[in-house]
């Protein structure tokens, strides 16, 4: 069964309080940009963490990959 | 069959993370990646001449397994600075754009690139993998 950027976006938004997510992808490959209260104050690595732990050992498995931007939601970034 | 018990494996990658100051777990190595985002990592710090050790994690499957359990990481390339977990790709891109990742590597800043080059003269320094 594969994975869709609807249910990826769905978790993300459930998993993690204050989350608003973008996500694109192809069944295997993901591209999620995330942006959530609980990152204010945690460095990138630790944001992407709890981005990761929504999906656990599915990621490099049932995901085959999600690459993942997160932002912090008071601030407005440009890309 | 305890969490404790003696793991040369996983003392080997923590060894080879505290030994070398800038180290890259990849797919493949530094020549001939064998993934796009390992790629990108690589060709990143190429760009920015940085000096690092790489370690193909493709020939076991048990060194992707003991790394992500170290560094509570699930996915590769896993960049290491100073023995501390830089991140990704994705990280080490958007620390890439932002000129923070030379900045991390102790690198002066190079003018502003649009894309990671190829062609760096200087040759990474590779460890033999041992792992």
């Amino acid at each position: 069964m594969s994975a869709t950027p609807d249910e990826l976006k769905e978790r993300i938004e459930a998993g993690i309080p204050g989350a608003v997510a973008e996500v694109t992808g192809d069944g295997h490959h993901f591209n999620a940009v995330v942006s959530a209260t609980a990152f204010n104050g945690l460095t990138r690595i630790a944001q992407h963490r709890l981005v990761y732990d929504v999906f656990g050992a599915e990621v490099g498995d049932r995901i085959h990959a999600l690459s993942i931007q997160t932002k912090t939601a008071d601030t407005e970034e440009t890309r | 069959m305890s969490d404790q018990a003696a793991n040369p494996l996983r003392d080997a990658i923590q060894e080879a993370i505290d030994e070398n100051p800038v180290i890259l777990f990849m797919k493949g190595t530094p020549e001939a990646p064998a993934c796009g985002f390992s790629a990108r990592t690589v060709a990143i710090l190429q760009s920015l001449g940085a000096r690092f050790a790489a370690v193909d994690i493709l020939p076991d499957p048990r060194i992707r397994q003991e790394l992500s359990a170290l560094s509570d990481w699930p996915t590769i390339p896993q960049l290491f600075v100073d023995g501390e977990l830089v991140g990704g790709c994705d990280i080490v891109s958007e620390m890439y754009q932002s000129g923070e990742l030379a900045h991390t590597l102790g690198i002066d800043a190079p003018p502003q690139a649009e894309a990671p080059a190829n062609g760096s003269d200087q040759a990474p320094l590779t460890i033999e993998n041992r792992l």
